[in-house]
């Protein structure tokens, strides 16, 4: 008969979790990005690549160099800023100067993450802090679009992309308007299937739809995104814009040239659904992906620039706090919410 | 609401691996006496009990050891034959001491009981409930609450539904199951006794889809006089939290704060209700209950019919714990308290003791990490109680406790679990939630 003799620990209840972790779902994340990124690279080259690569490793640095920084353990371990630096680099344009895509990534993830308290503290999208970061200081060679699928694009590297820090790019990829540049300034509207299948131009990993929509299904399937801020999402684009065509054809295009053209796709389904950044509450996700909704189609519609998204979730990120605020679980026996 | 009913079951709750199978099929068996054993006078919410026996007076198994001290306080009976050697502080799972008697049994001391007065069913309502507490009888799904207390409620308060709780939603835990097999004939008597007792007049027993037999067994052996219906309800943990029940099958809430009685319902325990039947056609007291020994731990699982006063050691021992055994808790392991200390004895509210290998715990170096939280709302999804404990536990590490209390609605927590174990940053919340709410009340009795 067994003699109980050794230390037992103690711990509080429940002694057994459903061995969902917090680094798993992160790392899914970025497992779920992958084939947008795969189809990046061979829509736009090498120098997509490169963009990409240096994204990523730039904020994986800046986080590791912070938290050594400031003695603390290193954090990159639950992989949270290795999504961030990925989907930052997916909504570069592919012939950007990589010292730019440097300072982005330093930029976000030690102004829009780190200083706000790190992982779970994030008022903002930092990948999305990053990009606007780039948007207001270097504004044209956010707008320079390298066509899709061009000759030669794995041997060349694009000698705007290896640009001298603080030099003017030279560029010489063949360039091409993006089909929101050409809805905004032309009134022409790419097709749908064009757009679906990526054989537009745009940031590196925005064009292919149905990719980035596989990637959300996968997700959502493993209960790590919640799938009502999409759909809440394209249905406002979907319903706003279909009135808005209804009114004037010639000037405002249908339903799936908004919901797969620009950052729209890559926007809903990877970054307004951040946990951290989103409402808790599945009504406050619903009313949250209704906002950057409405906002989207406001901003291209009616804005100085051709694409809303980043725009849209940024200002959604801010009213976020206030929407859990505003809603909250009606607490049993009660019938009010807390807060 | 409609909806909700048809289903039989709450929103929001969790869906833990049952475990069940290792002991849902073996009978229950007495269990040895242990050569002390440590009967604490607290083994209830509410008053302690009065000691009426002196330090070296024998008892007889079966006597009252000590009587209720008022209303809210029931009485104890000596769990075996023995000399009565100690009244003194015990060790309890809380940490605390309790003032317990120590009995050391005889040697060969009988099983055998000697009837008492017996309370029949043609008895007063009143003459029931206080037959219910000299019978020293509480709550045996593990809260301990005086049954008697529950019975009555308060003046002005009329109760129309009576809840037989078969539901045993914890896993590892059998031994309501076991119960109901096995002593159905005493649940029938027990429920007669409650009916009679309360005013109400029908009964329903809830239970969970994995125990269909016993449903089967209750609807086959049902007294045609017994108005007795049988509802069963899809697995999902909490489903045997009280509330829990009035709001699947009643529909109702009980309010923030209140009581059953506020919506007119009781329910009681299906062991509890058995004990009822069991003990008071003859006039005995609860000296021994039924839990389940089980858990990667052991290797001698078993549901025991087990004297009150084991001590938690003893028991274990019985059962041929492993070498590895690394963490021994009261209950389930949803919501069972860990045990830091061998010595204490098993009560009336000791559903069962679970014991878990360093495999099932991670030992010392495999503890799981815990990262910031991250707004999943998996907590929130899971909460039964609706509450938001992602906001309770960053507020929580803060110390904002009173505005937990306040705000946050931290009281209607019942600490189910369900929270941290969906929980993927592995924040304690539970205990980051039990200590709140210890703090909220040391600062207002202060």
């Amino acid at each position: 008969m067994g003699r109980l003799s050794k230390y037992l620990e103690i711990g509080s209840s429940p002694h057994v979790t459903d061995g969902a972790s917090t680094d798993v779902i992160m790392r899914n994340v970025f497992f779920a990005l992958l084939p947008v990124t795969v189809f990046a690279v061979y829509a736009f080259g090498a120098g997509a690549a490169l963009v990409i690569v240096v994204a990523t490793v730039s904020c994986v640095l800046t986080e590791h160099w912070l938290c050594r920084w400031t003695r603390k353990p290193s954090t990159v371990g639950d992989w949270s800023v290795a999504i961030t630096g990925l989907l930052y680099g997916l909504t570069l344009p592919p012939d950007l100067p990589l010292w730019m895509v440097f300072m982005g990534g330093v930029f976000g993830v030690a102004v829009a993450k780190f200083l706000f308290g790190g992982l779970g503290m994030n008022a903002f999208n930092p990948a999305l802090v990053a990009r606007a970061f780039l948007q207001a200081a270097f504004p044209q060679a956010m707008t320079h679009w390298q066509a899709p699928f061009a000759e030669g694009r794995f041997e060349h590297i694009p000698s705007s992309v290896l640009a001298m820090p603080f030099w003017e790019p030279t560029y010489d990829a063949v360039t091409m308007a993006t089909p929101l540049a050409l809805m905004k300034f032309e009134a022409q509207f790419a097709g749908g299937r064009e757009l679906m299948a990526g054989l537009t131009s745009g940031s590196v990993g925005e064009t292919c739809g149905v990719l980035i929509l596989l990637g959300g299904i996968y997700l959502v399937a493993r209960n790590m995104m919640n799938w009502r801020i999409p759909a809440s999402n394209f249905a406002t684009v979907a319903a706003v814009t279909w009135v808005f065509q209804l009114y004037d054809p010639a000037t405002y295009p249908g339903p799936v040239f908004m919901l797969f053209s620009g950052g729209l796709m890559l926007g809903a389904v990877f970054m307004a659904t951040d946990m951290v950044a989103s409402p808790i509450t599945n009504a406050g996700c619903w009313l949250y992906g209704v906002l950057i909704g409405v906002l989207v189609v406001v901003i291209r519609f009616w804005g100085g620039m051709p694409e809303g998204v980043m725009y849209a979730i940024l200002l959604a990120n801010a009213v976020s706090p206030h929407i859990d605020n505003l809603i909250q679980p009606r607490v049993f026996g009660t019938g009010r919410g807390a807060g | 609401m409609l909806e909700r009913l048809r289903k039989n079951t709450f929103r929001h709750g969790v869906h833990p691996p049952e475990m069940k199978d290792d002991t849902a099929e073996l009978a229950i068996r007495q269990f040895p006496f242990a050569p002390v054993l440590i009967v604490p006078l607290s083994q209830h919410l509410g008053k302690p009990a009065k000691p009426v026996v002196r330090e070296g007076q024998e008892v007889i198994r079966g006597q009252t050891i000590a009587e209720p001290d008022g209303f809210m306080s029931v009485a104890m009976h000596a769990p075996a034959s023995g000399i009565v050697r100690r009244i003194m502080l015990a060790p309890g799972i809380a940490g605390t001491k309790v003032e317990s008697i120590y009995i050391e049994p005889y040697p060969g001391s009988t099983q055998e009981i000697n009837d008492g007065e017996p309370c029949t069913l043609e008895a007063t309502p009143d003459e029931i409930i206080t037959a219910i507490q000299d019978a020293g009888i509480v709550g045996l799904g593990g809260a301990a609450f005086p049954t008697h207390v529950k019975l009555k409620p308060p003046e002005g308060k009329r109760l129309d539904t009576l809840f037989i709780n078969g539901v045993e939603c914890e896993p590892y835990l059998t031994t309501d199951y076991r119960v109901m097999l096995e002593q159905t004939a005493d649940v029938f008597m027990g429920i007669r006794y409650l009916l009679r007792a309360t005013g109400t007049s029908e009964a329903i027993i809830a239970i969970e889809a994995n125990k269909q037999d016993a449903a089967q067994k209750f609807l086959d052996t049902c007294p045609d006089d017994l108005p007795v219906e049988v509802r069963v309800s899809p697995v999902k943990y909490p489903q045997g939290a009280e509330k829990m029940i009035f709001s699947a099958l009643l529909g109702r809430e009980v309010p923030s704060g209140g009581l059953p009685a506020d919506i007119n319902a009781i329910c009681c325990n299906v062991a509890t209700t058995a004990e009822i039947g069991r003990l008071l056609p003859r006039g005995r007291g609860i000296q021994e209950r039924v839990i389940t020994i089980a858990g990667p731990g052991v290797e001698k699982k078993g549901n025991y019919r087990i004297p009150i006063g084991t001590p938690v050691r003893f028991a274990l021992e019985q059962c041929a714990p492993v070498d590895d055994i690394s963490r021994v808790f009261m209950g389930g392991p949803m919501m069972g308290p860990t045990v830091s200390n061998l010595d204490i004895p098993i009560t009336k509210g000791t559903s069962g003791i679970t014991a878990f290998t360093t495999a099932e715990t991670g030992g010392s170096t495999g503890r799981k990490k815990v990262y910031p939280c991250i707004h999943c709302a998996r907590c929130v999804e899971a909460c039964p109680m609706f509450l938001n404990p992602s906001q309770l536990g960053i507020l929580a590490k803060n110390e904002e406790y009173e505005r937990m209390a306040e705000s946050w609605h931290l009281m209607d927590c019942f600490e189910c679990g369900a929270c941290a174990y969906v929980c993927p940053s592995h924040i304690p919340l539970v205990q980051y939630f039990r200590m709140a709410k210890k703090m909220v009340r040391k600062r207002s009795a202060a």
